[in-house]
């Protein structure tokens, strides 16, 4: 053992170089955490999920409310989201021929698998309840099957936030308590805009009631998660890519708004520019949020940062 | 010569047919939330010891060779000698190389005798990274068909005959270990050799790694292995040694290192967390999201008559 010579570092030299919590020191500003490997697909199914989540709900509130006209168009909706969304999501697997092992498990500890299960359920009682009223069949059936479409709606629009919060990505795992107030009125507001959009102007006001709520509700989430985050990690959400959109989003959103609510009660142009609008909005707002969790991924500092801060905090604490 | 290809020193024939014959096999099962099985096969894993590493890169070659991982192109960094870069689909071992200004005094012992001995201000470390076959595995927890799985050893596996692809295990995995192959589709990572663990070898890296930087054994042994040697380090003076990853306490890692510097140096973060196992902060603020949506478009048609 002591046969070879020992190495020791100097004493003055050992706070040399070291970092403290306000920098970072990285592997060659190499990424300490992987991108994730989803592509386009993605952040268009978080967009149609919603979509088709909230249409769900809006379309049983309106049958229950007697208000038939936007109730058929909202189940309208339904069915495009719910028939996009699974072709969406296979789509991106690295294997798609082996989409069905999504269905050999049941983990509640995988937001993916209780999602899958969840859209399954949806996609199954949407199936149903449709064909029930083309073919004029099973009323019974197809009314329960509406009614389990409406209930599963707002887990479908809210369950992706818990998926990509369920993650090591700082801004998304950080935004876990915000994210999904933020997919539920981005849902919300998709909703009342498509379905504005498709009904006439006196049958519609609910929708864009509910474009114009979910639209403002939409803004003030994000406002509120990016001052949560704190200033490093929010900003990735106003850098590069990920700022670009959320720019956008955010001017789409509030100026859709905006029209829809001032011009919308009389003007049916109104309602349609105002509706595109928040879809756009919605849909840039995920877009915005997808690529926030690769720019915060591709920089060791969002990593390195908040977690010295929280080690350096937890050793004061203990004494 | 026997047909049955045995690989010297193995001392279990049946694990090393390479003749393609099937063997009937049963997978284990363990319940969630339990690291290993009660009894009998106790939790295996490695312990780094980046302190004798030379860099060698011995462990990725044998790791290639053994597990028949897919060649990177090849690229040069520039990055001092790691050309390999990271761990991911293609790299199950990686060895990190760090340049460092900072004086070492060179201590020299009695009876030894060294050549241009004397305090130098450069050193060097290396380190051989790997997956730290998490105690609570993130990769595992949020895998949706159930392709990763903790084996009987206490490791975490990919079934590739499973895995579709999802892609969610990579942005959970904390460290950035998993990765997709992209001709492929599906993830992939170090299996801690399961092949040879069933048949009672070490993992390809520890047997080929020339200063035992790489330890292969039981956890506890390793992590008493471990603590011994850091106690060493430190009375050698070197005082800024530190363990990661052989606390339970904080973040359990079947796959620990003693490192020279801090985590973030060696490109690994400094305070890891089980993301996965926050479920009322990740579900609840959505379970009251979705009441809250529910309760708007309900909202939406108040005042609306019949």
């Amino acid at each position: 053992m002591n046969a070879r010579p020992e190495v020791s570092v100097s004493e003055e030299a050992r706070h040399d170089g070291r970092g403290t919590g306000a920098e970072a020191r990285s592997y060659y500003g190499r990424p300490v955490l992987k991108e994730p490997v989803w592509s386009r697909e993605i952040p268009w199914y978080f967009f149609s999920g919603g979509l088709a989540g909230a249409s769900a709900s809006l379309a049983a509130a309106a049958r229950l409310a007697g208000n038939v006209e936007l109730a058929r168009r909202a189940r309208l909706v339904v069915l495009a989201g719910a028939a996009v969304s699974p072709v969406l999501l296979i789509s991106d697997l690295g294997k798609p021929e082996r989409f069905y092992n999504m269905l050999r498990v049941i983990k509640p500890t995988s937001p993916m698998s209780v999602g899958t299960w969840i859209l399954s359920a949806f996609g199954t009682s949407v199936g149903i309840a449709a064909a029930s009223k083309v073919l004029g069949v099973f009323p019974r059936l197809g009314r329960l099957s509406g009614t389990a479409a409406a209930l599963l709606g707002p887990a479908l629009s809210t369950y992706t936030a818990v998926l990509i919060a369920d993650t090591s990505i700082p801004v998304w795992h950080e935004a876990r308590r915000e994210m999904p107030f933020i997919f539920a009125a981005s849902s919300a507001a998709s909703a009342g805009a498509a379905a504005a959009i498709l009904t006439p102007v006196e049958a519609a006001r609910p929708a864009r009631r509910l474009a114009v709520g979910g639209a403002l509700a939409e803004i003030a989430g994000v406002e509120v998660m990016k001052r949560r985050l704190g200033k490093l990690l929010a900003e990735p959400y106003e850098k590069g890519e990920a700022g670009r959109y959320d720019r956008l989003a955010t001017a789409a959103t509030g100026l859709g708004a905006a029209v829809m609510g001032m011009f919308g009660r009389r003007h049916r142009s109104a309602v349609v520019a105002g509706g595109a609008l928040v879809l756009a909005g919605a849909a840039l707002e995920r877009w915005s949020i997808f690529k926030a969790g690769f720019q915060s991924a591709r920089d060791p500092r969002y990593t390195v940062i908040p977690q010295r801060e929280r080690r350096e905090s937890r050793a004061r604490a203990d004494g | 010569m026997s047909e049955t290809n045995v690989i010297p020193g193995s001392g279990s024939p049946d694990a090393f047919d390479i003749q393609g014959r099937e063997t009937l096999e049963t997978r284990p099962v363990i319940p969630l939330g339990q690291k290993g099985y009660e009894d009998g096969q106790p939790r295996m894993g490695f312990f780094t010891d980046t302190t004798v590493c030379i860099g060698c890169k011995a462990c990725e070659v044998a790791c290639k060779e053994w597990n028949d991982v897919p060649a990177l192109p090849f690229e040069l960094t520039g990055d001092s000698y790691d050309n390999t870069g990271a761990l991911g689909a293609d790299s199950w071992r990686h060895v990190a190389f760090i340049e460092q200004r900072k004086p070492v005094k060179v201590v020299q012992d009695a009876g030894l005798t060294t050549p241009a001995s004397g305090d130098t201000d450069f050193r060097w470390l290396m380190s051989s990274d790997v997956c730290k076959h998490c105690t609570d595995a993130p990769c595992l927890d949020v895998c949706p068909t159930g392709s990763l799985f903790r084996t009987e050893f206490g490791t975490v596996v990919v079934q590739e005959d499973i895995c579709n692809g999802c892609g969610y295990c990579v942005p959970s995995c904390p460290f950035g270990v998993l990765d997709q192959r992209q001709d492929d589709g599906r993830v992939w990572k170090c299996t801690l050799c399961y092949d040879r663990l069933k048949g009672g070898m070490e993992p390809a890296c520890a047997q080929a790694c020339p200063t035992d930087s790489i330890q292969f054994g039981p956890l506890e042994e390793l992590r008493e292995k471990a603590n011994y040697r850091l106690e060493m380090v430190h009375e050698a003076g070197v005082t800024d040694a530190r363990l990661y990853g052989a606390d339970e306490e904080e973040y359990g890692m079947g796959a620990f290192f003693l490192l020279l510097d801090e985590p973030e140096v060696y490109g690994l973060p400094p305070d890891p967390e089980v993301v996965t196992r926050k479920l009322k902060s990740l579900w609840g603020p959505a379970a009251v999201a979705a009441g809250a949506m529910a309760v708007g478009v309900v909202a939406a048609f108040a005042g609306e008559g019949r």
